[in-house]
Parts: C-alpha cells; sequence; structure tokens
C-alpha cells in the first residue's frame, strides 16, 4: 500500500538541525541558487545545546563563550537569515527506493528529493538497557539527555540524591543540571583509573561542587521498586561491593550516533564509532550523500560539529561543481589504545579533515602520547604530542601527520607509542 | 449498560465477579458480559495485563507441542483459531512468521520425528523435518552446528499487550465494571453471594471466577480448596535494536532435550529482535528484577545460537514472570456449591488459548447454574490501535494525518509514536495509570533510545492527563 507524497525537491536536505546541520545550512544557503532544506524532527531547531543551560558554547566557531540555549538560537536565527528553511516537527523515516527521504510532518507525507543529502543526526548516549546493567527497572533512571530535557524545557524536578555514571564532560553538566533541580550528586562512577574529564573541570568540579569520585567502578545492579532506592557498585579491581542509597541514576556518556538512515541506506557502519564511514571532506561513499557533526564523531563539542558544517557546505558545492573527485581514498584504522579515528578515510591532495584535527576516542589514559601512523608496517609519521589522550573526550591529531601517505600504499594505521 | 453502573461495588451484588484482568480473566468477563449479567473484573495491579500477561514470550501458537490428551492441547488448539479471528476484527497486530526448530545436537536430532507425531496427534499437519542446507537456507545467520530442523509454519507473534486490552476494553464497553487496584485479600460468605474483601473495598458477587494467574493457587486457598500449587518462574530476556530485524524472519526454537528448554530467538510484532527467556524458578510472587547470571545466560546462549544478533545493541532488557504449577495440565472447574470456578496454571499458552479457556469455563458455568441468555444488542468489538509493524502505522498513513496532524507529529522517534496516539491511549476507555502502562499501549520510549529525546515529552502528557473516569475505576 503506498500512500501519497507529497514530493518536494530542494538542492540540498540536511536531516538534523544541530549545530552541524544549521551552520551547513546557513553556509550553503549563501552559496546554492536552489532551496536548502532542514529536516528537524524536534519540535525547535537548534540540537542538543537547547538544553544545555550552562556556557561553554561557540568558542570555537563563533569566537565567543554563550550558553547553550542562546547558542542554539543564534545558529537557528543565522541559518534563516541565510535563506535556508527550517522544518520542524518534520522527522524522516526512510529512503524512497530511488535515493529520497521519506518524511512525516503535522503538514503531512513529503519525499524529498536533493541532489545532496547531508546527515547531521547527531549522537545520544546509551541508556541502562544498552549498558546491561541488571536489576529493577524503577523510575529515576535518566541519560543525561533525558535528565536535562526534563529540566531545562520542561522545568521538571529531579530526586533529592543522586549517582553520577561516568565522569566525562558530560557527566559533570549533569551534576550541575541536578544541581540547579535541587538534587544533590552523592557519588560519580568511572571505570577508568582516573576521571574522564579535564582536571580543569574535575578539579573544581570536586572541590566546588562536592562531588565524591569512585574510580575503576562500575554500577552492577539498579535496586528499588516504583523509584530508586540504590545501586549496588562493584569495584572492578578488588571486585569488593558495596550499595549507595540514591533516588536518581544518570547515566551519562556511552556515546551512540543515530545511525539508523546510514543503515538503511545500506553503507557500512565503521566498527569504531558507529556511524557512517566518511572521508576528510566528509563524504560517503554513496555520491551526494554527506554526513556531518557527531554522528560521524562521537561525541566532540557543539562548536566543533560546527565546523564540520562549514566543511561539509564546501565539499557538498565542490560535488555540485564537478570538482569532487572520487570518494575512496586510503582508509585510516584506530589501533589500540584507540577505539576509533574520524575521517575514517584520507583523501591524499584533499582539503584535510575539519580544523586540520584528525578526531580520535582512547581507552586508557596517557598523558603526554607519541602518535604513531604506519602504511604497510612501516611508520610513516611519529609525533610526541603535548596534550593528554585520555577516555570520555575526543583526542585530536594533527591532519599533517597523514601528509605522507601513499595513495597506493594501503590502510593506515593509527596508534598510540 | 446495566443499571447498577456507577453505584459503589459494595453496597450492591454482582452476578460474577472476575478476579484477575489479565488476557484469561479479560477474556472470561468479556464472554460473561455478552449475557444478561452484571460483572466486575477485579485486578490487584493499576494495569489489566500487568502480572504474568504482558511477560508472556508474545507467541501465537498451534498447540503442535502441547501434551496430546489434555485440556490445554484442546483449548490452545481452539484458543489459536479464535484469537486469530479476534485480533482480525479488533486489529491487534499479529504476524504469520512462521517457525523453526534447530536441532543443535545428535538427541535434539533425534527427538525431532517424536516432535512430529507429537504434533499430529494434536492435530497439527504441517510440520515438515528439514536438513541442515534447508535450516541454514531458512535463518541464514544462524550460528555454525545447526544439524537439522522442524518447520511449524503456522506459529506466529502477536501483540500480548494489545490482546489483554482488547479483551478487557470490550468486556468494559459490554459493561463490565473494572476495578482496578483491588487486591482480594480475604473471602467470606454472606447468605446467597460471596464478599471479596479487597484492598479498595468488599465487592460482593453471586459467582466468582478466580482467573488470578500467579495468585490463583492463593485465592483458591481462600475458597478452602487445594488444588496446585504455583509458584513463580522468572524469565529474562533482551530485545535487540530493530537494526537486528533483518538476521531473523521468524521464530526460532529450541528443541526440548533434558538439558532444558533452552532459549529462542524470535522477532517481535514492534520490529526488534528478542532472545529469552531464561526460566528460573523462584519463591518472591514480586521479585521482576534482571539479574547478572541471567543476562550470561542469554548471552551464552545467544553466541551459540546467532552469534551475529549478539553485535547489535540491546534496547530493552525485561523480567517477567510466568505461573509454574505442579499439575501439569490446566485446572478449569466450577464449584457449583460455592458458585465459585477456577481457571488455573495456565501457564504461558494462556495467551493463545485464552478465548478457548472463556468459552470452556463459561460454558461449565452454566451447566452449575448460572443463567446465560444472550443479550440481543452488544457492541461492536473494539478497534485497536495498530502498534505493530505488520501493518502501517500512523505515521506512515497521509489520510490519517490530513484528518488530524497529530497523527503527523511524531514524538518518540525510535518507535515513532505520533503526538494524536499518546493522546488517544490517555483518553481510552482503560487508560494507563502510570508510565509503564503507556508504553504498553503506545511503545513510546520503548525504543533504543529509552526516552533521551522524548522522555521529558512523554512523561508530561502523562502527568497532564486528565484522570477520566478515575471514580469508576478505582
Amino acid at each position: 500500500m503506498s500512500t501519497p507524497r507529497t514530493r518536494l525537491t530542494p538542492e540540498v536536505a540536511i536531516v538534523g538541525g544541530g549545530p552541524a546541520g544549521l551552520r551547513a545550512a546557513s553556509e550553503l544557503a549563501q552559496s546554492v541558487s536552489g532551496d536548502v532544506l532542514v529536516l528537524e524532527r524536534e519540535h525547535e531547531a537548534g540540537g542538543i545545546p537547547r538544553h544545555c543551560a550552562h556556557t561553554g558554547f561557540g568558542i570555537r566557531d563563533l569566537h565567543r563563550v554563550l550558553n547553550g540555549p542562546d547558542y542554539a538560537r543564534r545558529l537557528v536565527r543565522a541559518t534563516e537569515a541565510a535563506g535556508a528553511v527550517i522544518r520542524t516537527d518534520a522527522m524522516v523515516t526512510g529512503w524512497t527506493g530511488d535515493g529520497g527521504l521519506e518524511v512525516t510532518t503535522p503538514a503531512g507525507l513529503a519525499q524529498v528529493h536533493a541532489k545532496a543529502i547531508v546527515l547531521a543526526t547527531g549522537a545520544r548516549e546509551r541508556p541502562r538497557t544498552a549498558r546491561m546493567i541488571p536489576g529493577d527497572r524503577p523510575d529515576g533512571v535518566y541519560t543525561t539527555g533525558m535528565l536535562q530535557n526534563l529540566v531545562h524545557l520542561h522545568h521538571r524536578e529531579a530526586g533529592t540524591r543522586a549517582v553520577i555514571v561516568g565522569s566525562e564532560l558530560v557527566s559533570w553538566s549533569a551534576v550541575l543540571t541536578l544541581r540547579h533541580a535541587g538534587c544533590r550528586t552523592v557519588l560519580m562512577t568511572s571505570e577508568h583509573r582516573r576521571p574522564e574529564a579535564y582536571a580543569a573541570f574535575t578539579v573544581p568540579g570536586r572541590l566546588g561542587l562536592r562531588v565524591p569520585v569512585r574510580t575503576r567502578t562500575r554500577v552492577a545492579r539498579v535496586i528499588g521498586k516504583g523509584r530508586v532506592e540504590a545501586v549496588e557498585i562493584e569495584h572492578l579491581d578488588s571486585g569488593s561491593r558495596d550499595v549507595v542509597e540514591c533516588d536518581t541514576v544518570v547515566f551519562t556518556g556511552d556515546w551512540i550516533p543515530d545511525n539508523e538512515l546510514v543503515r538503511a541506506a545500506g553503507l557500512p557502519l565503521d566498527g569504531g564509532t558507529c556511524g557512517p564511514v566518511v572521508d576528510s571532506e566528509l563524504r560517503t561513499a554513496r555520491p551526494g550523500l554527506f554526513a556531518a557533526g557527531n554522528v560521524v564523531h562521537p561525541v566532540d563539542t557543539a562548536d566543533v560539529a560546527a565546523l564540520d558544517g562549514v566543511q561539509v557546505a564546501t565539499s557538498v558545492l565542490e560535488h555540485f561543481a564537478g570538482r569532487a573527485g572520487e570518494s575512496g581514498g586510503v582508509r585510516i584504522v584506530a589501533d589500540e589504545p584507540l577505539r576509533w579515528v574520524s575521517p575514517m578515510v584520507h583523501t591524499p591532495g584533499g582539503r584535510g579533515p575539519t580544523r586540520g584535527r584528525l578526531l580520535a576516542w582512547a581507552d586508557t589514559y596517557r598523558p603526554f602520547p607519541r602518535v604513531t601512523v604506519r602504511q604497510a608496517g612501516e611508520v610513516i609519521a611519529r609525533r610526541r604530542v603535548p596534550w593528554p589522550a585520555a577516555p570520555g573526550r575526543v583526542f585530536r591529531i594533527p591532519g599533517e601527520l597523514l601528509d605522507a601517505a601513499r595513495p597506493d600504499g594501503g590502510e593506515l594505521r593509527i596508534s598510540l607509542g | 449498560m446495566t443499571a447498577s453502573l456507577g453505584t459503589p461495588p459494595g453496597t450492591t451484588v454482582v452476578d460474577v465477579a472476575v478476579i484477575g484482568a489479565g488476557v484469561v480473566g479479560s477474556a472470561i468477563a468479556r464472554l460473561l458480559s455478552g449475557h444478561e449479567l452484571d460483572i466486575a473484573l477485579l485486578d490487584a495491579r493499576d494495569d489489566v495485563g500487568d502480572g504474568t500477561s504482558k511477560a508472556n514470550t508474545a507467541i501465537l501458537h498451534t498447540g503442535f507441542d502441547a501434551s496430546p490428551g489434555t485440556l490445554e492441547s484442546r483449548l490452545v488448539a481452539e484458543g489459536y483459531h479464535l484469537l486469530k479471528d479476534y485480533a482480525d476484527r479488533t486489529g491487534i497486530p499479529y504476524e504469520p512468521t512462521g517457525a523453526l526448530l534447530v536441532a543443535w545436537d545428535d538427541e535434539q536430532l533425534g527427538a525431532l520425528p517424536e516432535l512430529q507425531r507429537k504434533a499430529e496427534r494434536n492435530g497439527y499437519h504441517a510440520t515438515e523435518i528439514v536438513g541442515p542446507g534447508e535450516v541454514y537456507a531458512q535463518v541464514p545467520a544462524l550460528g555454525p552446528g545447526a544439524l537439522g530442523g522442524l518447520t511449524v509454519p503456522g506459529e506466529s507473534i502477536i501483540c500480548t499487550w494489545t490482546t489483554t486490552l482488547a479483551l478487557a476494553t470490550d468486556a468494559v464497553r459490554r459493561g463490565t465494571r473494572l476495578l482496578r487496584g483491588h487486591r482480594v485479600e480475604s473471602v467470606t460468605v454472606d447468605g446467597d453471594h460471596t464478599v471479596l474483601h479487597t484492598s479498595a473495598g468488599d465487592v460482593r458477587a453471586r459467582w466468582v471466577v478466580n482467573a488470578a494467574g500467579l495468585g490463583g493457587d492463593v485465592i483458591d486457598g481462600h475458597f478452602g480448596h487445594d488444588r496446585f500449587h504455583l509458584h513463580p518462574r522468572r524469565g529474562e530476556l533482551f530485545v535487540y535494536d530493530k537494526q537486528a530485524r533483518p538476521l531473523v524472519d521468524r521464530i526460532v526454537l529450541p528443541v526440548p532435550s533434558k538439558l532444558g528448554k533452552g532459549v529462542l530467538i524470535s522477532p517481535t510484532i514492534y520490529g526488534n529482535v528478542m532472545l529469552g527467556p531464561t526460566a528460573e524458578d523462584m519463591t518472591d510472587r514480586h521479585d521482576t528484577a534482571t539479574t547478572e547470571s541471567g543476562y550470561a545466560f542469554l548471552l551464552d546462549k545467544g553466541r551459540r545460537i546467532m552469534p551475529s544478533l549478539l553485535r547489535e545493541e540491546v534496547t530493552a532488557t525485561y523480567a517477567g514472570l510466568r505461573a509454574a504449577s505442579d499439575v501439569s495440565d490446566y485446572t478449569i472447574e466450577v464449584d457449583a456449591v460455592q458458585r465459585y470456578a477456577v481457571a488455573g496454571g495456565i501457564r504461558s499458552t494462556g495467551l493463545t488459548s485464552s478465548m478457548a479457556v472463556a468459552e470452556y469455563l463459561v460454558d461449565l458455568l452454566g451447566k452449575a447454574g448460572l443463567s446465560l441468555h444472550p443479550r440481543d444488542e452488544l457492541p461492536e468489538p473494539p478497534h485497536m490501535p495498530n502498534i505493530g509493524e505488520a501493518r502501517p502505522r500512523p505515521y506512515a498513513d497521509a489520510e490519517r494525518i490530513a484528518r488530524d496532524p497529530a497523527y503527523g507529529t511524531v514524538v518518540c522517534f525510535c518507535e515513532r509514536v505520533t503526538r494524536g496516539e499518546i493522546r488517544d491511549a490517555l483518553s481510552s476507555i482503560i487508560p494507563p495509570h502510570d508510565l509503564d502502562g503507556l508504553r504498553r499501549r503506545t511503545r513510546a520510549m520503548n525504543g533504543r533510545c529509552q526516552g533521551f529525546y522524548c522522555g521529558a515529552t512523554v512523561t508530561g502528557m502523562l502527568r497532564d492527563a486528565p484522570r477520566r473516569g478515575e471514580g469508576q475505576q478505582r
């Protein structure tokens, strides 16, 4: 049973109205003759920053410091001023047989056929179920995303005593949200040997917010009928267990891209990011289909996602101009302790990655890591960098380390040490 | 509609009180209220189908593997057709996927001919024994080592939540008074009627039907019987992401063997893949926690049966309690003197057999003296919201969105649940009392993000919903 759909034919369709999608739209709207259409499934565009009430947004892209909602509003205004069309409450549900997007909106069903499509669907935190934490199934178990939606957008209450699982940047964001809602964080757990977030955050965090952090600790069980009553935690080295009373548990970090459209398009997922495989120009294997933002690197900050939007806009224009060569360069592979590297394909002679940096995710802490790039077993570049690689946050790798890569030399393997 | 509707149940005497608004009790109440009778349907919990029914593995069974000659075998076979027909009329989502029993060792392979003979004795003739080539042709994602299989093309997947809700809604539309949050704590006799002392007041009834599921033996004890003993059997299961759905298009069943029952892998009617259940005998009738050992067991089994499934994301984990009885068959009996009937020990097959159990039990009630005069005009069966994937859902229905834009406003992105569907559930004849009830009616928040995006909106809609019918029902 096929159901009638309104046919829309913008020049560019962008799926997702967060920082990456909006910035791509505002860049493209100034340069293409046809329409640039942003499809946003939420009621308001702006993405995750909309419910991050704290400051620290806009540093790298707008060169100013804003809080999340202000940053989101500014992006939306700039996008509309540039002439792009943002459709909210517009959910892309799949692909038409000929590569168009199927869209559900309150105004009806649409199919969108564009000359270029940018996937900017972002990432979300794995909930408790996906982390396979057993126990009861009471209320009071959240991800940061749900918590911040509840507190900042819906002005609802959290509990009074919270345990936060994870100690990434986003975990401290959860602490602030809880504090705003009058809920004390009684414990933060980290499976790593040290909290993942920057020292600049954790030291004042521990002191100013008085949050005890237990490292090498995991939550083994959730306890409580109706509402959370406690969690059982386990020390990973000793195996010893404790019960911590709380009425709120927030599972933070552990990001996974919203990759449904990527997979539905028949495109391969990267084993490390679980997002699409893209090259430095943010092209997927399908000509005319691009991806940008945290769907390709789960997750970096909003401003980096926005700068991806600039990068992908240039790539779309090159595609329109017929200047884009074949995508298909040299595969980049992350070796331990790196879980993933983004982009996943190096384009020899290309523009290089966004901001000239590869992004990577480390599973163990290295204070001043030496980055090594190998091709066909030979070291083609090695450099010590003056910043740490640490779990729970993006590790940046200078893009020029790939300059010596040979186009026909086989895959590039990046490791630390 | 009966004249007594709206009066407090403690002061009037209903003709029949049915204890337990699970799938069996709801089917019984629905059938009884098709007669000139005043019916009350009680449940201890705040929702219908909130006990063993919600934890069913949601398979519409042919009954091929029942013990031949038992009441269970007969009622499952009859119930299969009754429920399928009812599902067609009410829109209960189901999908005729078929099943494949897979033999992984020589003992299991050797058991297949006997299973086929058993199916024949149960009146099911469509099974076929197949070799490993055909097994892998049917389910290419199976792990290595399958030696053969038995196909059961009639097995289907069905929405257990909607089934109970449809039967209970139908009962209420026919005039049944649904009394949720009424836990029967003791029973006394007052002249010609029975008084059920519940956690929310007394309910007086001329006849009582015990369909209390996991509490069935306790209620039976209140009436002085000691016929069967139940214990909870906990079943844990994993629901994998919809992206795993292409891996399996039919129910993959274990071959029962001396070493235990094994676990199944099944597509769900919601487009996911299920792995489970475990079978752990318990004493606590309320412990529905999932466990580390249960997870380890499932992962170990799953790794063997379908290793590629384990590379997918887990969307949800559940644990439910099923009723395990020390009597191998159903216990469905009527005591004419006490004017009391029991449908006890109805295990997980009860989802399929529920409507046949109702017919069998109501027939016994009639023979025992309950006057059964069919009513002339009955309301049409309800048309249930489609929360299954076998047919188009509101978000993909252009006509429906044109009539009401709320069906084009997707609130829960992962499960594609619209504002209109949530609104409808909240104002339905049996509205949910809590988030789990709303989830069972709409699928909202049941998806891979578990509320990351929509949790605040969905819980807000629940909180702001007017409590319609609350006075009647609680």
